[in-house]
């Protein structure tokens, strides 16, 4: 498989476009990986509404966990999917057939998450698509913070970084 | 479904100067700023939880992270192309970092024998005590690696550049044997510097540096550095518990699930530098930022000076061989073309005419050139490796690793050639006098 490659501008435009993320897959358990980033997403501003069909009706941070995106009563803009790459397909498909109802401008599948196929349902739709790639950790890459776990972001500028939340 | 274009790259020495320094955000200090500090406060204790967790990015204590060590780590990645590095107090000390976070008691690893002396004594004496084996290869052929796996082997080590000098090994065959048996390969490339060889570029999944070297530059700073690649699959390997599995050592956390591609560099921080606590100290991650500032200028200067040493030591009639791979009767020639195009470093090895007491007699006499065990430095540097660096190994081993009674360790530095050269020719002449 060809590597995933997206430029920054693509990301940053979708991170800065976005206010509010259905999260598949969330995860109640704190020490999981959705949770980490659940966390992560809501200090930087953005509501993030849990959907996770074991976990229906019960709080996440916060926030009241839903069965199935049909099943989310508000707007939002991106579908934040924590399952693995198969399971990714029908959600995609879920997604693109609420897109209009929801506002839904954009499928991001998480990291170690790829499904070419349905990428290519979602981007036929309209719709942006992010795959193998963490919210979280390109929030961190772009805006400075992944540079303090020393990872390699690519950024090189000799501006003044705008301090961030 | 992806943006056609793409991303600038920028060069190397772009990103020698800039990677992971961006101005100062809060005074824009343009420097990258010397943070002496051991302790950051929390917004609150929810953030503290955060980042204790690491669910959050964030300065705890400078044991950990540091601002000035996170720049230097930043850079090193970015010279290296990968994707992410962990600082530590030494190369030694980045080296234990690597291994304790790829092994468990009772595994093993294979490793070049041409080797810096240290690190021999660390894999095959002190490591031992830890649990793991190191089992030691004659280099020179990469099907030896293939013939000395065992099961339990988790990972291969190489310098690519050997120390004390003149050996390159064909790193880009034995990248094959350790991605067919689904094990990282370790390179540590101290002796070429990234400006001279990316190991990544031919395979490498870490690549470790003594930054004390090259890297820092002037003699000034200890430090050392893990880099990964991000592109071993630790799952589909299958046998890492310590990145797949659960942590007990991290409540429960799964570092390659939760990481990703900067997974192990993640978890050499936050267990084996948190454990373990051998971490940088800020002045010698600045002074080490600076350095390598000028990596790519000093390079140049360092293999164009090597290049004349070796070939004047080839053609002096008290010299009886010299050992470097940019000379064309080295056997080490072709090889070196291919992965160090720029030129082999500045650390290679010669014998003197009358062995180990003329040898000796050398080093003693020398003015210029500075007796003393260190490598990379602006200064040029002598060494007799069988009575220092390498006096802790057997005397067949010490030979094997090229490090015999007759050889003499040459770092060639940065003063003017003729001066150089002038004081080798005295310290010969005195030697055999």
């Amino acid at each position: 498989m060809a590597e995933l490659s997206y430029t920054d501008a693509y990301i940053a435009d979708i991170l800065g476009s976005v206010a509010t993320i259905a999260m598949v897959g969330a995860s109640p358990d704190w020490v999981r990986p959705s949770y980490f980033a659940m966390k992560y997403l809501q200090s930087k501003g953005f509501r993030v509404i849990p959907v996770n069909p074991r976990a229906a009706g019960t709080q996440i941070l916060g926030e009241t966990t839903y069965a199935d995106l049909a099943a989310v009563p508000h707007q939002f803009q991106m579908v934040d999917i924590f399952r693995n790459s198969e399971a990714a397909g029908p959600i995609v498909d879920e997604a693109i057939a609420l897109a209009q109802d929801k506002g839904i401008d954009v499928i991001w599948m998480q990291l170690g998450v790829r499904n070419d196929e349905a990428a290519a349902r979602a981007e036929k739709a309209g719709l942006k698509v992010v795959m193998n790639r963490c919210p979280k950790i390109e929030y961190g890459r772009l805006f400075g913070e992944l540079s303090w776990s020393g990872v390699n972001t690519k950024i090189i500028s000799a501006k003044r970084q705008r301090l961030r939340r | 479904m992806t943006d056609d274009k793409k991303d600038k790259e920028f060069g190397f020495a772009t990103r020698a100067i800039h990677a992971g320094s961006r101005p100062e955000p809060l005074t824009g200090a343009r420097n990258t700023p010397i943070y002496q500090t051991t302790s950051y406060v929390f917004e609150d204790t929810d953030h503290a939880a955060d980042l204790f967790n690491l669910s959050r990015f964030g300065f705890i204590y400078s044991r950990l992270t540091n601002p000035t060590v996170s720049v230097l780590e930043e850079r090193c990645a970015a010279l290296e192309n990968g994707r992410a590095a962990v600082a530590a107090a030494s190369g030694h000390a980045a080296q234990f970092l690597t291994f304790f976070t790829l092994l468990e008691p009772g595994d093993e690893f294979l490793a070049s024998r041409n080797l810096y002396g240290g690190s021999m004594t660390q894999f095959g004496l002190s490591f031992k005590r830890l649990g793991w084996t190191c089992h030691f290869v004659d280099p020179t052929d990469p099907e030896n690696f293939r013939k000395a796996l065992t099961p339990k082997c988790k990972g291969i080590f190489i310098e690519t550049l050997a120390n004390p000098g003149g050996i390159v090994l064909d790193v880009e065959k034995i990248a094959a044997v350790a991605r067919d048996a689904q094990i990282p390969l370790i390179v540590d490339n101290t002796m070429a510097s990234p400006y001279l060889h990316n190991p990544i570029e031919w395979g490498a999944d870490i690549v470790i540096h003594s930054t004390t070297k090259f890297l820092s530059g002037h003699g000034t700073s200890m430090g050392g550095v893990v880099i990964e690649s991000g592109k071993f699959d630790w799952f589909k390997a299958g046998k890492f518990p310590t990145m797949t599995q659960p942590d007990p050592a991290y409540h429960g956390l799964t570092f390659y699930e939760t990481f990703g591609d900067f997974g192990f560099t993640t978890k050499a921080r936050a267990v084996a530098l948190r454990d373990f606590g051998p971490s940088m100290a800020p002045m010698n991650a600045f002074l080490t930022i600076t350095g390598i500032e000028t990596l790519p200028l000093r390079m140049e200067r360092h293999v164009a000076n090597a290049q004349a040493v070796a070939k004047f030591l080839a053609g002096h009639p008290k010299v009886e061989w010299v050992s470097y791979a940019g000379l064309p009767s080295s056997p080490y020639h072709d090889l070196a073309k291919k992965y160090l195009p720029k030129g082999p470093g500045s650390v290679f090895t010669f014998g003197v005419k009358g062995g180990f007491d003329v040898g000796r007699r050398m080093v003693e006499g020398m003015e210029l050139f500075s007796h003393l065990a260190n490598i990379g430095d602006t200064r040029s540097l002598i060494l007799h490796p069988a009575s220092t660096t390498h006096r802790q190994l057997s005397e067949e081993q010490r030979v094997a690793s090229g490090a015999g009674p007759d050889v003499i360790r040459l770092s060639i530095g940065l003063e003017s050639i003729e001066d150089i050269l002038e004081d080798l020719d005295r310290g010969l002449s005195r030697a055999t006098k």
